[in-house]
């Protein structure tokens, strides 16, 4: 870690101390990671939510969930609440569709 | 994205293979569209996009620097402008930074706070420049990382190490390789590989043959 | 205040609740001015859906490497470069 410096937050991941070697294995994104990329892109372009508060929005989940979820599963849990906050989803709303 | 259209609900399709996120973001994407939120139109489009973003157009951006001294002068100064040049897409982020590997100075990007990456230029990340483990030691141990992509740096090179915290994208012109001089610009593109242009690996010195069919 | 290419700076050392783009491994260390960048939106701001402004002028600052880490295990002329905005920077 960085000499005396202040605790990071779970995304602040510079200088962590880490033994894990890099994994070079490479996927090609799965359809629903290209859909969560899309839209995260229109939904930037068309002013609903901002680069910054999907930032925000990752950057709020639990640290041990932060850890284990994958790339586009931070990008949904951001997502949801950034659009939650907003009202543009009703609480559970998301849940009740996924659900049938 | 389902190419069928209509107005009533329906349950996200999964299959065995996929994490919950998939059925999730289906769903949340059926639910926008019906909100009127976002367009469908506009989410195909966005995909399309996508899809076609590649190294290749990086790798453009690279060999005519390579050929063309002015060309690259122009480019350090204002990637995103040598991009509108050769016809490119320089991306929505508004600044793009190109940044010159020399015999005495070596760059390497990273964004340790998420992804920051240029991948108008470039495509999508790979996921090892995504993933916790370079994030942070990238910064910290930049020649360890560069030993295990393969390359060995001599001590008085200097590695600069680029934490891309902000809005601007980087894009590294890595060196030319020696005994190229004759072959032509679409030549010299084909040896810059997209780990060259993040500064984890040098560009090929000859061009990958193409993949042998098996015989029978 | 605004900064010129060369000139000395420190990385403020504050804590910062909520959205913020200055990594804690920076905070509170000296290095240099290496480039002009534009001004942006304030992302700590945008983060909440305000609209950013004033904009704020970004800086691409390089440290040395040994000044970040206790055992860096590179050459001594290695730096670290990273984009800082104005309101991150004091004079040095």
């Amino acid at each position: 870690m960085s000499k005396d410096g202040p605790s990071p937050a779970v995304h602040d991941r510079g200088g962590w101390p880490t033994d894990a070697p890099i994994d070079r294995t490479e996927h090609a994104l799965a359809d629903w990671e290209m859909l969560a990329d899309a839209l995260v892109g229109v939904l930037g372009g068309s002013g609903v939510m901002n680069v910054h508060e999907l930032r925000r929005g990752i950057e709020s989940m639990p640290p041990n969930e932060y850890e284990a979820a994958s790339y586009y599963e931070r990008w949904l849990f951001s997502m949801e609440t950034i659009l939650e906050e907003k009202g543009v989803l009703e609480p559970g709303e998301l849940d009740a569709r996924v659900a049938g | 994205m389902s190419t069928h259209d209509h107005d009533h609900s329906h349950e996200p399709l999964t299959n065995g293979d996929e994490p919950a996120a998939a059925a999730r973001v289906r769903a949340l994407a059926e639910l926008l569209v019906e909100k009127g939120t976002v367009e469908r139109e506009d989410i195909r489009r966005r995909i399309d996009w996508l899809v076609s973003r590649s190294p290749a157009d990086g790798a453009r951006l690279v060999a005519r620097a390579w050929i063309d001294d002015e060309f690259k002068q122009r480019l350090l100064a204002d990637a995103r402008a040598a991009a509108l040049e050769l016809g490119l897409e320089p991306g929505p982020s508004p600044v793009v930074v190109a940044l010159e590997n020399t015999e005495s100075v070596h760059h390497m990007v990273v964004c340790t706070l998420c992804s920051c990456y240029p991948k108008a230029l470039l495509g999508p990340p790979p996921d090892w420049y995504k993933s916790l483990p370079y994030r942070s030691r990238a910064v910290s141990d930049p020649r360890g990382v560069l030993r295990e992509f393969g390359l060995a740096l001599a001590e008085d090179v200097e590695v600069r190490v680029v934490d891309s915290t902000a809005d601007v994208r980087y894009l590294i012109i890595p060196r030319r390789p020696a005994g190229t001089d004759a072959l032509t610009e679409d030549d010299l593109a084909a040896l810059v590989t997209r780990d060259s242009m993040i500064g984890v690996a040098e560009p090929l010195t000859q061009p990958k043959l193409p993949a042998q069919e098996p015989p029978g | 205040m605004s900064y010129h290419v060369g000139q000395p700076i420190r990385i403020a050392a504050r804590d910062h609740e909520g959205h913020h783009r200055t990594p804690a491994y920076l905070k509170g260390k000296t290095g240099r001015i290496e480039r002009v960048h534009f001004s942006f939106t304030n992302p700590e701001t945008r983060a909440y859906g305000e609209d950013g402004l004033p904009e704020q002028q970004l800086y691409l600052v390089s440290i040395p490497q040994r000044e970040l880490w206790a055992t860096y295990p590179g050459s001594a002329s290695d730096r670290l470069y990273a984009d800082v905005f104005e309101h991150w920077l004091q004079p040095e």
